[in-house]
């Protein structure tokens, strides 16, 4: 065990170019303005560091950590809605949202112990799926579709915060959340989650109970998965609808782990930014930049012959589908997995080894499931 | 204090609306003759054939890898884009009588080649390099996977053609022809056997019966099984494994494929989303039958076909999926090795 490392400058520097974002903006052209997607960023950072508790540290996968999320969401925006009659503030409605993620957390946890590999991650997809549903479906509390809006906006020591002032809280979350990450990592029960992901019995027998490390991480996943979730809420002043916290939320989430570094809190930093600032900057900026799609060429598909009809043809497609980025979303999500699994199963950032580890085989592949292998 | 009061009213008024709208549902709605019970009973042993037919590719795959095939149920949906491209480039739907019929043997035959050569592929592209990987790699790689069909079904509905019409909307789902009438076969009563649902026996039955001959009664079979029980073993005894291992994902493909080509006759309806639902379904019936057993993934195919009709007359169609997601939760926590599958031995 050994002291807590000073804070690299190279990542003090990164924090204070991000902080400086919303500063800088407003002299900048309207098309290179980021910091509103940049706390899309942020939030998804948050929720990677969650997942990366449970699929990074511990070593069990998880299908259904949107799900978490959609449970923050829906209990912030129920605790502080002008609609409902509790109207809590900001910081309380966050500190509930916690602790009912973290039960959730339990809930999904306790009977879910003896699920292993990959049984226990199609378990979570399906949690996810019933969650997304109930959601939709008990419509008297929830709305339904139409998400609980409007939500307040959050204040600081009653100060109610403009944009600018959201965009340094989040971040502000972030870096909070990397620091408790980055020391529970080095805890009694962080390293306890490290010896479960590295051998299980092996970890039982040196006096580690697994059950309760287990459900610790669920619970820990969940609540801060559950903070994500909130602040996402916070920021949209509304909880949106469930399907904004689909499969693919949590395949996000699991794309941002394993291209940053399973395990790793860096990684998973590196991670977001690099998945989510394709997903929701360079895509979405490509796109405002093409411009809109021509729906001209069906009809005139129907007047040309032969060779040109092929180029009709093509260049119709290119501009229906092709040439609008955030038709590739999809693509990039399912390439970052295949391609990391294939080539670099540990990331981009892979966490520094405490101490050194025997040498593996070849091909082996990320941490969680060592062993496992048939 | 009075906040409190309030909040649990509304909770409470809340419960109470739900459960008088439950009651008045069931009243309405309750089966009150047999017909109706007889309507979906054959709507749901039909969808589960169908089901059934997909869950053995997913079945198959998990016996031999041990790999959930996450990309299956979107292979199937890439089948469906093939099949409906087909349809609208030759006009199948337009030529009738025989050459109708001829055309949609051909539609069939084709669409399962394509399925069954794609995953295929997939398998020599995706999963073969991650063989000595873990199992949860390889689960990744097969969800990174699905995502890239997903992208490419994407794609495809954009094509400038009819049947996607126009293509201006790559995302909306499409209208699949109809190449077999939905004209009562047969009809007992108010419950109605239409030519679809028997299109849909003649389909998946005689697949069914052609895959158990193969894998108990030829040397290809054999091999599969030896590799499922030992691919050490089986390579040690002069099995070609990737061959074999190949051979099964073709063959998981082109029951998909198939599978796809019915399911779009039988709901009329395609669109790039659709894979997840077939793929969970055909998934949750692989495990809920007891993975890597033929015989129970046709059963478990057929229960969950049953389950999903029933439970949309019954119970409220939006909560099916909860009821069936919720059935797979349980079937994974309490008898992991599903209804006919051997006890599973946990390989620590």
């Amino acid at each position: 065990m050994r002291a807590p490392r000073k804070m690299p400058w190279k990542m003090a520097l990164a924090l204070i170019a991000l902080a400086m974002v919303p500063v800088v903006e407003p002299s900048l052209p309207q098309r290179l303005a980021i910091s509103e997607p940049m706390t899309d960023v942020f939030v998804y950072a948050i929720l990677g560091m969650a997942l990366n508790v449970i699929t990074g540290f511990t070593g069990l996968l998880n299908l259904g950590v949107a799900a978490f999320a959609a449970i923050g969401a829906y209990v912030f925006a129920i605790s502080t809605c002008e609609i409902y009659p509790f109207q809590l503030g900001f910081w309380p409605a966050l500190a509930l949202t916690m602790a009912v993620g973290a039960l959730a957390g339990f809930a999904l946890g306790a009977p879910t112990l003896r699920v292993r590999g990959d049984y226990l991650a199609i378990v979570t997809l399906g949690f996810g799926e019933i969650v997304k549903d109930v959601l939709v479906n008990l419509d008297s509390i929830t709305k339904g579709t139409q998400g609980i809006n409007p939500l307040p906006p959050p204040t600081v020591f009653g100060a109610e915060l403009g944009s600018r002032g959201q965009y340094w809280l989040l971040l502000a979350f972030v870096v909070v959340v990397f620091a408790g990450a980055r020391s529970l990592e080095r805890s009694r029960v962080g390293r306890a989650w490290l010896s479960i992901r590295e051998d299980e019995l092996a970890s039982r027998a040196m006096g580690i109970r697994p059950d309760h490390a287990k459900m610790l991480a669920f619970a820990t996943c969940a609540s801060l998965a559950a903070l994500a979730g909130a602040l996402t809420a916070s920021r949209l002043s509304s909880s949106g609808e469930p399907s904004n916290y689909d499969f693919q939320v949590s395949v996000l989430a699991l794309c941002i782990v394993i291209v940053g570094g399973i395990g790793s809190v860096r990684g998973v930093l590196l991670g977001a930014i690099v998945m989510v600032g394709m997903n929701s900057i360079v895509l979405v900026k490509l796109t405002e930049m093409i411009g809109n799609t021509d729906s001209a060429g069906a009809s005139r598909l129907a007047e040309t012959h032969g060779m040109e009809r092929v180029w009709v043809f093509i260049t119709t497609w290119a501009q229906n589908v092709l040439l609008s980025p955030t038709n590739w979303k999809f693509l990039l999500f399912g390439l970052a997995l295949v391609l990391m699994m294939m080539f670099r199963p540990q990331g981009i950032l892979p966490p520094r080894a405490e101490h050194e580890a025997p040498p593996e085989d070849e091909g082996t592949g990320p941490a969680p499931a060592k062993g496992a292998a048939p | 204090m009075v906040r409190a009061v309030a909040a649990v009213e509304m909770l409470a008024t809340c419960a109470l609306s739900r459960a008088d709208s439950v009651a008045a549902f069931a009243h309405d709605g309750a089966l009150s003759s047999w017909e109706v019970f007889g309507q979906q009973l054959v709507t749901g042993l039909s969808n589960g054939m169908i089901i059934a037919l997909i869950a053995i590719g997913y079945t198959m795959v998990y016996g031999i890898i041990e790999l959930i095939n996450f990309a299956h149920g979107d292979l199937c949906m890439l089948g469906a884009f093939f099949a409906l491209t087909v349809v609208g480039a030759l006009g199948v739907d337009q030529w009738g009588g025989a050459g109708g019929t001829a055309g949609l043997v051909m539609v069939l035959v084709g669409t399962a080649a394509f399925c069954g050569s794609l995953n295929w592929s997939i398998n020599w592209l995706a999963y073969r390099p991650l063989r000595k990987a873990s199992k949860l790699s390889l689960l990744v790689s097969a969800i990174g996977a699905s995502f890239i069909l997903v992208n490419l079904g994407l794609f495809w509905g954009g094509l400038p053609m009819d049947v996607f019409a126009g293509g201006t909307s790559s995302a909306a789902p499409k209208a699949f022809p109809a190449l077999v009438s939905s004209d009562p076969a047969a009809q007992i009563g108010d419950v109605i056997y239409s030519r679809t649902d028997f299109l849909v026996l003649c389909v998946t039955l005689p697949l069914m019966v052609a895959l158990t001959y193969l894998v108990r009664y030829t040397k290809l079979g054999k091999a599969m099984r030896a590799v499922a029980q030992n691919p050490t073993a089986a390579a040690l005894m002069g099995i070609d494994v990737e061959r074999v291992i190949g051979a099964t994902f073709f063959i998981g493909g082109a029951l998909g494929g198939f599978a796809t080509v019915v399911y779009s006759l039988y709901n009329q309806t395609v669109s790039f989303q659709m894979g997840y639902r077939m793929g969970m379904d055909a998934f949750i019936a692989a495990v809920l039958g007891g993975i890597g057993n033929l015989p129970g993934a046709v059963l478990g195919g057929l229960l969950i076909g049953l389950i999903r009709s029933m439970s949309d007359g019954y119970i409220e169609a939006r909560w099916t999926n909860t009821v069936v997601f919720g059935i797979l939760i349980l079937i994974l926590v309490f008898r992991p090795s599903g209804l006919l599958g051997a006890k599973l031995r946990e390989k620590v």
